[in-house]
């Protein structure tokens, strides 16, 4: 609860806290500390906690074995390319629907709740067959494509400008500014904190989604850390060691951006899930 | 002042709110177009082509014939279909359910006056930034039967090792397992946003009433909390019947018993893009969007019944 526990029930919930954050980290631990034993050190029975010396060679091999250079860069342009699009776009329909009226404005809106509301499975194959037939398949435009609008973008953003207030628009129109330039410099600039989150929101799934680059790219030179990953289980099925080495490479970019930004982070997620 | 003057005046007005308009009415569609083409190219016009192929044969190249039912009936007859519906759905109730009192209690936990508060919620949270294929390679490490860590532990408690994925009785709680994992810290600070609104006073008062602490959780907390609990249940129960990542990397394809622990969105994936039966595979994710649907709207309607809005 919110007011000033005991202490006797302070050291209880730091306790509980203490076994959940345990059981949270262990697996980030065992990945890490597995990722630099031998294969003996890992099939010995009882395991061995700490590796006896750091094997990085268990990194090394793994970062030849698979082209990680081209999946940090294909991931990275995937999730830049879609979050200044899909922010882009998702701001200016956004603030179209909250502070505009014309025709089809309601059509438009009803299509972002329908879009919102679809398990995105079904729009899968088509969006496939789509890439396919522009001969696009296999390429990094491929992982960009179904991320470059978001509907769930668009309703969060109208959110932040319906709380806006229209006087700031009537007051520019008066002052000869055009629709656009209220949009960029008057509306955009105080909606900064949904921009952030919803930034955060998309890079955050493009990172994570592993469905979809796995459908489309088959090279590997052509695929995200997420599904280059997923391609190594393959090639080690029981080299734990290597396997663990590919996995902390591929987790560490994100976790080192989250501690840096873990209030930008917290806060975004909290926004885009709140009402 | 010459009344043909002001009839003028009054129409050039006119004139000029019409243009006004229409400039307003251009620039709205303008603004919405990028995400209006792309909502109606990438979502409006697959969910009708979805819908049409589950009612097709769809070949590789893309030529299409039409077989009527054909999908449907195949897929009502099929045994692997039911098994992953009920892969789905059994998953569905025991993790959604089992997240959230979880979540729910490390969020009134981390809420409390205590130090290194900040600390616990960052690593609560870490699960849900790391992508889904290293944690379920990291999870099948752990399960692993022979030299797991999880059956090392239950050794030292002098239980015997189970065979998490490959025991058909089991692989099914492994992943969900996983999921309550993945999920805790996500629904966690969602759930901590709606408590953070709720006034102290509520809580001052009830202490000077003289109601307990347990007594202020299920009569202060969970009433008012309704709302964010609400959209954790919905959202929850949406992405667990939606379950794929962790079966794909914890699963082999040659795991004999892959079939005790395939999601819907596994048959579909394999079906449409393994096995490269687009038409089937369409059939199935039709039959996931109803079900996804249907829950969706009986939750919407039983809101009415227990979520207080003030």
């Amino acid at each position: 609860m919110h007011n000033e526990p005991t202490k006797k029930s302070k050291l209880f919930i730091h306790i509980v806290l203490i076994i959940g954050s345990i059981i949270m980290i262990l697996p980030f631990v065992w990945m890490f500390l597995t990722s630099g034993k031998t294969i003996p050190e890992t099939t010995s029975i009882p395991p061995t906690i700490l590796p006896e010396s750091f094997q990085w060679e268990n990194y090394k091999n793994v970062w030849n074995v698979l082209p990680f250079v081209a999946f940090f860069l294909n991931t990275g342009i995937m999730i830049v390319v879609r979050v200044v699009t899909s922010t882009l776009f998702s701001a200016m329909a956004a603030f179209a629907v909250a502070k505009l009226e014309f025709p089809g404005k309601n059509l438009f809106f009803w299509m972002v709740l329908t879009q919102m509301m679809i398990p995105a499975q079904i729009f899968l194959t088509p969006q496939y067959l789509l890439v396919q037939n522009i001969g696009m398949l296999n390429t990094v435009t491929a992982l960009i494509i179904p991320g470059i609008i978001s509907a769930f973008g668009t309703f969060l953003l109208r959110q932040f400008f319906m709380k806006l207030p229209d006087e700031l628009m009537e007051a520019a129109t008066i002052d000869g500014a055009n629709i656009w330039q209220i949009f960029a410099r008057i509306y955009l600039p105080l909606a900064k904190s949904g921009l952030v989150s919803l930034s955060i929101f998309t890079a955050l799934f493009a990172y994570k989604d592993l469905m979809w680059p796995l459908i489309v790219n088959i090279s590997q030179e052509k695929m995200t850390l997420s599904a280059g990953l997923a391609s190594l289980q393959g090639q080690f099925t029981s080299n734990y060691p290597q396997l663990m080495a590919g996995s902390v490479i591929s987790i560490i970019p994100m976790i080192i951006l989250y501690i840096i930004f873990q209030k930008q982070f917290i806060q975004g997620i909290a926004t885009t899930g709140g009402k | 002042m010459n009344e043909h003057v002001l009839e003028e005046k009054q129409i050039t007005m006119k004139k000029q709110a019409v243009k006004k308009n229409r400039n307003t009415y251009l620039w709205g569609w303008l603004l919405i177009a990028p995400t209006a083409i792309g909502l109606i190219v990438l979502n409006i016009i697959p969910v009708f082509q979805t819908l049409l192929m589950s009612f097709q044969n769809v070949s590789t190249f893309g030529t299409s014939t039409f077989v009527g039912l054909d999908n449907y009936v195949k897929m009502f007859s099929d045994a692997e279909f039911w098994q992953s519906l009920r892969n789905t759905l059994v998953y569905t109730v025991i993790q959604v359910p089992l997240t959230v009192i979880l979540s729910t209690i490390a969020a009134v936990l981390v809420n409390t006056k205590i130090k290194g508060v900040g600390i616990y919620r960052v690593i609560y949270f870490l699960p849900m930034i790391a992508a889904p294929a290293a944690v379920a390679m990291v999870w099948r490490w752990l399960y692993n039967s022979e030299f797991g860590l999880i059956n090392t532990i239950l050794g030292y408690f002098g239980l015997e090792n189970v065979q998490w994925l490959s025991d058909p009785n089991v692989v099914l709680w492994s992943i969900i397992i996983v999921g309550i994992w993945s999920n805790i810290g996500y629904n966690m600070i969602l759930l901590l946003a709606g408590l953070q609104e709720i006034p102290q006073e509520y809580y001052e008062a009830a202490t000077v009433d003289g109601a307990g602490k347990i007594r202020q959780f299920f009569q202060i907390t969970v009433p008012l909390l309704t709302p964010q609990l609400f959209f954790v249940l919905v959202t929850s129960v949406i992405s667990a019947l939606q379950i794929f990542d962790i079966i794909f990397i914890m699963f082999d394809v040659t795991n004999p018993s892959l079939n005790k622990a395939q999601s819907l969105v596994y048959m579909f994936f394999n079906e449409s893009f393994v096995l490269n039966d687009k038409g089937y595979g369409s059939a199935v994710v039709m039959v996931l969007v109803v079900i996804i649907m249907c829950i969706t709207a009986i939750q919407l309607i039983a809101q009415k019944k227990w979520v207080t809005y003030d």
